[in-house]
């Protein structure tokens, strides 16, 4: 893939993760969010930071499994727009749902597990998207920073754990996005089963014959 | 004159597209995929993310007459009305959709011509009434009560019915009856959230006889003037303002006389969730959240969530001495 095209691939995916986040915004502004709006926001970003989170995870083995390598591109941005509707929905849970009191906040979230779940999500996700620049990655060295980015499967866990935690009775759409993760996060195991498999296996087949 | 056998004219090299030119096309094509990707995504969360909005276009009820207000019995709470719109478009009705702004489009073909209502069980003259002869035991009033939502939302609402115990009246209990329960109509053709087993279908509510007989307990056949939409439980529900809304049953087809504490649906769902009493109390929470206070639909910001829902002058005594907290 030329650099042009790349750069293009990166203002498209860039420009259309903003759509939904500018989309809610213009409802907002027009009072077009229904009888709940604050929750209908909450609601809305949340299942966002879970659909980013997802598609985050979705690049790897859809690259490899394609052959598609130049897809990789778009990991960064949509893992940091998954960080981003992620804070967005805490923000507007803290400014409109607790109107900016970090008491009201803090004691509701010792009430409600879900939250502390949710939060732990977020938490999580913050070194990632400190050290999501091309010089955080340099200076961590490739090993240690894609070590500490396995928090990301961390955070997705926790995002649909809180989600599915706070449901009063249908499950199925919190059951769908743990179905999902499950498979993006299987595919992982078995590859890394696989890998420690064949390396065993070399280190077997290079082991020297015992003398007779 | 252009002759088409002619060798054809050399291309000179001003001609040529240049590349600035040439660029700007490709400009201009990229600009066109990234307007279109970006309106398609749009539409993507448009139709994933609406908001539900509609008319409501049930008939008006005729002889509505405004109930007797006076300071004690709490029939007009004196709070600025819920919006037409937001009351018929904010709905829980898990018979027809587990999303609340779901509900209106998924019910808005519900029939309920020749719709008809038992009252049995331990009652001196048990009959099944049709959907005109239960209008016709006592004239509509207009009653203001507050909703409050076991989610932590609330609505004040100007219903339309007559007290229970009117009904009740009629079929006359017997003295062995000690609660009353009731039961929602159970077809899942004309309601399709009955085809998934979220709840264990048809929904059932029920009430101490003391409970249903107390005159805040609404047999409610109309809002803002008209008849029941389908959203809101028509063509007549129950309206218990002092309780949680999920005791407040819709689309009755059954209301039975008993001895001993009937079942109930939630309950049932999630028994450390939601008890039989189900009295709005801000002192207890439920286990996943706090009941402490409440967004009030149309309001910014939450309001303090007030004991049995601001009705504890009218409803307390039924409760005195009971422990609120074993018994929620």
């Amino acid at each position: 893939m030329k650099e042009s095209d790349l750069r293009f691939a990166r203002l498209l995916v860039l420009i259309n993760c903003a759509v939904p986040a500018a989309l809610l915004g213009r409802d907002a502004w027009h009072h077009q969010l229904g009888a709940n709006p604050v929750n209908f926001a909450i609601l809305t970003t949340g299942l966002l930071a879970l659909i980013f989170l997802l598609l985050t995870l979705l690049v790897t083995p859809l690259r490899k499994l394609s052959g598609w390598n130049w897809i990789i591109f778009s990991r960064r941005t949509l893992g940091l727009y998954a960080f981003f509707y992620a804070s967005l929905h805490f923000l507007i849970f803290f400014c409109f749902d607790r109107s900016f009191s970090v008491s009201g906040t803090l004691s509701e979230m010792v009430k409600r597990k879900y939250l502390m779940v949710g939060a732990t999500g977020l938490l999580v996700m913050v070194p990632l998207a400190v050290t999501s620049t091309n010089a955080m990655i340099k200076r961590l060295g490739g090993k240690r920073w894609r070590a500490l980015h396995r928090l990301a499967y961390v955070a997705a866990v926790a995002g649909v754990l809180h989600y599915y935690m706070q449901v009063k009775a249908d499950v199925r759409q919190p059951l769908a996005f743990a179905t999902v993760l499950a498979i993006l996060l299987g595919y992982r195991l078995v590859v890394y089963w696989r890998q420690r498999k064949s390396v065993s296996a070399a280190v077997t087949s290079v082991k020297p014959k015992p003398e007779v | 004159m252009v002759d088409p056998m002619k060798e054809p004219a050399k291309i000179s090299a001003r001609e040529v597209t240049s590349p600035a030119v040439y660029f700007n096309r490709r400009n201009f094509i990229r600009t066109g995929i990234l307007a279109a990707s970006a309106v398609a995504t749009g539409m993507v969360y448009r139709r994933l993310n609406h908001v539900a909005t509609g008319e409501i276009k049930t008939a008006r009820i005729e002889g509505l007459t405004t109930a007797a207000t006076n300071d004690v019995n709490g029939f007009r709470v004196a709070e600025p009305e819920t919006s037409l719109q937001d009351i018929t478009h904010y709905n829980n009705f898990y018979e027809f959709s587990t999303d609340k702004e779901g509900v209106a489009a998924a019910a808005a073909n519900f029939e309920t011509k020749g719709w008809q209502m038992s009252v049995e069980g331990l009652v001196r003259k048990p009959k099944i009434f049709g959907l005109d002869e239960i209008l016709k035991i006592s004239p509509p009033e207009e009653r203001i009560y507050r909703m409050r939502c076991v989610e932590g939302w609330s609505m004040v609402i100007p219903w339309a019915g007559f007290s229970l115990s009117k009904l009740l009246a009629v079929v006359e209990p017997a003295s062995d009856a000690k609660f009353v329960a009731f039961e929602t109509l159970l077809d899942p053709k004309r309601m399709p959230g009955q085809r998934s087993d979220v709840l264990n279908w048809p929904y059932v509510e029920g009430l101490r006889l003391d409970e249903a007989m107390h005159p805040l307990t609404l047999l409610a056949s109309g809002l803002y003037g008209r008849a029941l939409p389908p959203q809101d439980g028509a063509p007549i529900r129950l309206v218990v303002p002092w309780k949680y809304g999920f005791k407040g049953i819709k689309s009755i087809v059954k209301i039975k006389l008993v001895a001993a504490q009937p079942r109930t649906t939630w309950n049932e769902a999630a028994p450390n969730e939601y008890g039989f009493y189900a009295n709005v109390n801000p002192q207890v929470d439920h286990p996943r959240w706090s009941q402490a206070t409440e967004q009030r639909i149309g309001e910014s910001g939450r309001r303090p969530t007030l004991m049995f829902n601001g009705y504890e002058e009218q409803v307390g005594h039924l409760y005195a001495g009971m422990d609120l907290r074993a018994n929620f």
